[in-house]
């Protein structure tokens, strides 16, 4: 049995590290809101982009001259996969739950005999990825210094992944983020930005006849590149609400598991005090006796 | 008083305003275009330039960059990649913005050479039409 000081030190610690916990469990939840705010007020411009384009892909995306970054190369032999996750680590199964989506996808990917190719965004994914997919690597983002994930690092990546189409190095690009549902679902999610899906849902069908200034595929070849940039960033959005979302309810959790902690060694310090009184009493009754 | 109808302007952060107006003059890619309320729907993409809104409350201008604008019987929503209000433009901005519309034009390819110097000549106007 540990003797009282040992437990006492022991009670000490946890309470210590309750307090960490508790004290990153509040700042996530902080953090959270804004995050969720942002990917809020990102949605109106998403939806109303994603609905032109809809419109606009039905109408030119049958024809042969549609603009490849909607009609692809025609080849589907190099896969670019952008996985984002985040940049620090203490937040559950965030960060894993995406690696592990892209690296199942990317070997699916290698056993039919396609060529793969890795960017990662965010450190924690490029750690956990490196062992499988290391040598499949051709570019790392790194968002350490940015605070509060703005259009222009969308615009960033994006224009990378276009010079590196342009330069036709992959056929298809998927990114691999998490959707944020709330606070403790977050679904990992592969997302096909190149060449261009967009859901015909959001076409209501009795869609009004518009005029094109200048020409439908002018406009198309304009907003196709805006688009992979719209896709990134609302992407890295959902992922920052989701790294929020899961580390609140991680430390949550590990706030939980301090105080039982904390109960369970309480009583076993209590315990031992009154065993260590009980054999003191023992001791002195027995010495009295013996006189 | 002459028929309203709504407006909007979207940047991908945020949604910058959303209220009626009267007449909106868009920096069309292919030239300016006023749209009142009852306008042909249209689609046009922006080029750099001044986007002016006339509501019933006054008028106020935002300096916008790329996008596109939607008008339709609803109203005419306006989708820029990014807006200031005219106001708030800073010498700093344009610097940035034209620094890299410069570097984008120098390294573009042959075809999208032409594209990238219209878009570089836009913002230098717009530059001096702002007066920062």
């Amino acid at each position: 049995m540990p003797n009282l000081k040992d437990l006492k030190n022991r009670i000490e610690s946890v309470k210590n590290t309750r307090k960490i916990t508790k004290a990153m469990q509040m700042v996530a939840a902080a953090k959270l809101r804004r995050a969720q705010e942002a990917a809020e007020q990102s949605r109106p411009y998403t939806e109303r982009f994603n609905a032109v384009m809809g419109g606009l892909a039905s109408s030119v995306g049958g024809s042969a001259s549609a603009p490849k970054l909607l009609g692809g190369t025609g080849k589907d032999d190099v896969h670019l996969l952008v996985i984002m996750t985040a940049e620090r680590g203490l937040c559950g199964g965030f960060n894993s739950n995406i690696a592990k989506l892209g690296r199942a996808r990317a070997q699916e990917l290698l056993a039919q005999g396609k060529t793969v190719k890795v960017i990662t965004v965010g450190k924690k994914g490029r750690d956990s990825i490196k062992r499988d997919l290391g040598e499949n690597f051709v570019g790392h983002v790194d968002l350490t210094e940015v605070k509060r994930v703005g259009y222009e690092n969308a615009q960033d990546i994006a224009r990378d992944l276009l010079t590196r189409f342009d330069g036709e190095e992959f056929d298809v690009c998927t990114i691999f983020f998490s959707k944020f549902v709330n606070v403790v679902t977050q679904i990992p999610t592969a997302q096909q930005i190149i060449p261009a899906s967009f859901d015909e849902a959001e076409d209501d069908g009795a869609s009004t006849l518009y005029d094109y200034e200048p020409s439908e595929e002018a406009i198309l070849a304009d907003l196709l590149p805006r688009g992979v940039a719209t896709q990134i960033f609302a992407a890295l959005l959902e992922n920052g609400a989701s790294e929020q979302g899961s580390r609140m309810s991680a430390m949550d959790n590990a706030t939980r598991n301090a105080g039982d902690m904390i109960d369970k060694l309480t009583i076993q310090y209590n315990r031992s005090r009154q065993a260590v009184i009980t054999n003191e009493l023992i001791e002195i009754i027995s010495g009295a006796e013996a006189l | 008083m002459a028929n309203t109808m709504q407006f909007d302007l979207v940047s991908p952060e945020r949604s910058l305003a959303s209220h009626k107006a009267t007449a909106i003059q868009i920096p069309g890619a292919d030239g300016d275009m006023t749209a009142m309320a009852d306008h042909a729907p249209t689609i046009t993409t922006l080029r750099p330039g001044v986007l002016t809104v006339d509501g019933p409350d006054g008028s106020s201008q935002y300096a916008v960059t790329g996008g596109f604008a939607e008008i339709s019987a609803e109203g005419t929503s306006v989708l820029a990649e990014k807006a200031i209000p005219v106001s708030e433009v800073t010498a700093a901005d344009m610097d940035t913005l034209i620094a890299l519309a410069t570097d984008a034009a120098t390294n573009a390819t042959p075809e999208a050479k032409d594209a990238a110097a219209k878009t570089l000549a836009d913002l230098e106007a717009l530059r001096a039409a702002l007066n920062v």
